[in-house]
């Protein structure tokens, strides 16, 4: 049983389509990234999940309950930090956490309240006022919201989104053994290392589309040709001329399907009598992917 | 049930913490109101025999004040909450319909029983002696606060702006209650006034609570009783038909 399935979603504004057949399973225990620019539909899909906007097409089932038909399980299921800074000025910080409880149906919660105050470095903060916190503060304020009723499923719109860098790192390794305990994430983040460094596979979308979805080592793999940089004694032979990206700073740029083919290269400048002065070899980050992609460049 | 008694729950904080506000300055007002009528007014009017115009005003006072803190109460709350966003803590959580309109309700019913009671308090030794029918007093009190609670709930669905929502305040919530008889009998009213009075619900309102005083009214009690009733009830459909749709809470 997937922990969230996406079946051929779609989410119409008037002429505008925010969602355009989207389909996609995401596994128990997974840690999922979904990445793509503003505006792609990362959000609109994060809210048909949620139970918050009614897809036009499709259905979405978390830990097989369907969003719709089956909303209270479904809910039950789903832990949701949206990506947006909101919270209840009239309340203090536990407050918030235990009506937040509350509306889950658990009464009696304080035990998981103070584990997450303190996971979330917010002990000190428990009986503050939610307008005295800092930016930062009231982000683990969301986060904690989302986990009072220790859904399976957590998804993380964007949570570190002008979050100091101390916070940040604090929030994933929380994030990670949350992960580890069991918890299946989804994520969508603008840091693309974030993505890189935590999660196992990703998908992208792009105008409401599903333009790629691939454990992360394969789309970092086959996705973009290496590029070598070489500074030579000579022009470029023409028979190298066909692997030519640019040339930049006196510097010829190469693209290269695999490192192998660095060989052959090497072995033509040899026979055509250039020498190489200076050689480097571009390393390939998920960064360089995404920019392909969301310029049209395909895998 | 623990996320409608949770719900219900938050909005009662949410209005007691300003309870300067909410519930002291309506008092305050409904007492100034008391004053400054009872001054000019009670040597002109015997609105019914042997009632004097002070101890008429009470009732009317007591109820208009319920009223309109009983639409504020939800309306407010509902757009505060849709302005500010924090609405999306309340949507996440399985909470049905029902059980959302109903903690709403029932907090803008008890925000209207408070203001009441203060109200009744703060004026009640101008004049005002043991109703006749206690149980009537109660029972209009709790269907009128829940009448203005379910239109609060409507209105606060309904308006993207706290713009709207005062024009809905101003222009629909005010009119009928000061139009309601709060202030007069509409027995003494021209017929063109007299009739249209009897559309309005409030008048419905406050004659049957009046009527819990004092034994006497314009209209009988159990026609008070059935038009609340009914116009709660339909309302109270409405708004959850509303909430299960997701009408401007949903998109």
């Amino acid at each position: 049983m997937p922990a969230i399935e996406i079946q051929s979603v779609s989410k119409r504004y008037g002429a505008f389509t925010a969602l355009d057949n989207v389909s996609f399973t995401v596994e128990p225990g997974e840690f999922f990234a979904l990445l793509g620019p503003n505006g792609a539909g990362k959000t609109t899909l994060i809210s048909a999940m949620a139970g918050l906007s009614r897809p036009s097409e499709g259905r979405i089932r978390i830990m097989n309950h369907d969003v719709v038909d089956d909303f209270r399980a479904a809910r039950m299921s789903l832990g949701v930090v949206p990506q947006e800074l909101v919270f209840d000025p009239f309340l203090s910080v536990r407050e918030t956490l235990r009506f937040q409880s509350g509306y889950f149906g658990l009464a009696r919660n304080d035990a998981w309240i103070d584990e997450l105050l303190f996971k979330l470095g917010l002990s000190d903060k428990a009986d503050a006022n939610m307008r005295a916190l800092s930016g930062g503060m009231k982000r683990r304020v969301m986060v904690a919201q989302a986990l009072v009723h220790r859904p399976p499923v957590i998804v993380l719109d964007e949570p570190t989104a002008g979050v100091d860098v101390e916070l940040r790192q604090s929030l994933w390794v929380f994030i990670r053994e949350l992960n580890a305990a069991g918890h299946t994430i989804v994520l969508t983040t603008h840091y693309l290392e974030e993505a890189e460094t935590l999660c196992n596979r990703i998908a992208m979308l792009k105008k409401g589309r599903l333009i790629a979805l691939e454990e992360k080592e394969k789309l970092l793999a086959h996705s973009v040709a290496r590029e070598v940089s070489l500074k030579l004694s000579a022009k470029l032979p023409p028979a190298l001329e066909s692997l030519k990206v640019r040339e930049e700073n006196g510097r010829v740029v190469l693209a290269l399907a695999e490192i192998a083919q660095l060989e052959t290269v090497l072995a033509t400048l040899r026979t055509a009598a250039v020498e190489v002065r200076e050689l480097s070899v571009g390393e390939t980050d998920l960064e360089s992917v995404f920019v392909r992609m969301m310029h049209g460049g395909s895998v | 049930m623990q996320g409608f008694l949770t719900l219900f729950k938050k909005e009662l904080v949410r209005f007691w913490k300003v309870s300067f506000q909410t519930v002291a300055a309506p008092v305050l007002t409904a007492l100034l109101y008391q004053l400054i009528f009872s001054h000019v007014l009670s040597q002109h009017v015997e609105a019914y025999p042997g009632v004097s115009y002070t101890a008429f005003l009470i009732p009317g006072l007591a109820m208009m004040s319920m009223a309109q803190n009983a639409f504020a109460n939800s309306s407010s709350s509902l757009i505060q909450s849709k302005i500010t966003g924090n609405i999306v803590f309340l949507l996440l959580p399985p909470l049905t319909a029902s059980e959302f309109f109903g903690a709403y309700l029932l907090a803008a019913v008890v925000r209207g029983l408070a203001v009441g009671a203060g109200v009744l308090v703060v004026t009640g030794w101008f004049g005002l002696s043991w109703p006749e029918h206690p149980g009537w007093v109660l029972l209009f009190a709790l269907l009128g606060s829940a009448l203005l609670g379910t239109l609060g709930v409507i209105a606060g669905i309904w308006a993207e702006k706290f713009d709207q929502l005062a024009a809905f305040q101003n222009f629909l919530i005010m009119p009928l209650t000061f139009l309601s008889g709060v202030f007069y009998s509409i027995k003494g009213l021209p017929p063109l006034w007299y009739a249209v009075s009897h559309l309005n619900p409030v008048f419905y309102m406050i004659d049957g609570f009046r009527y819990g005083f004092f034994g006497q009214a314009d209209v009988s009690p159990w026609l008070s009783l059935g038009v609340l009733a009914t116009a709660t009830g339909a309302l109270a459909f409405l708004a959850i038909r509303l909430i299960d749709r997701g009408y401007k809470l949903r998109h």
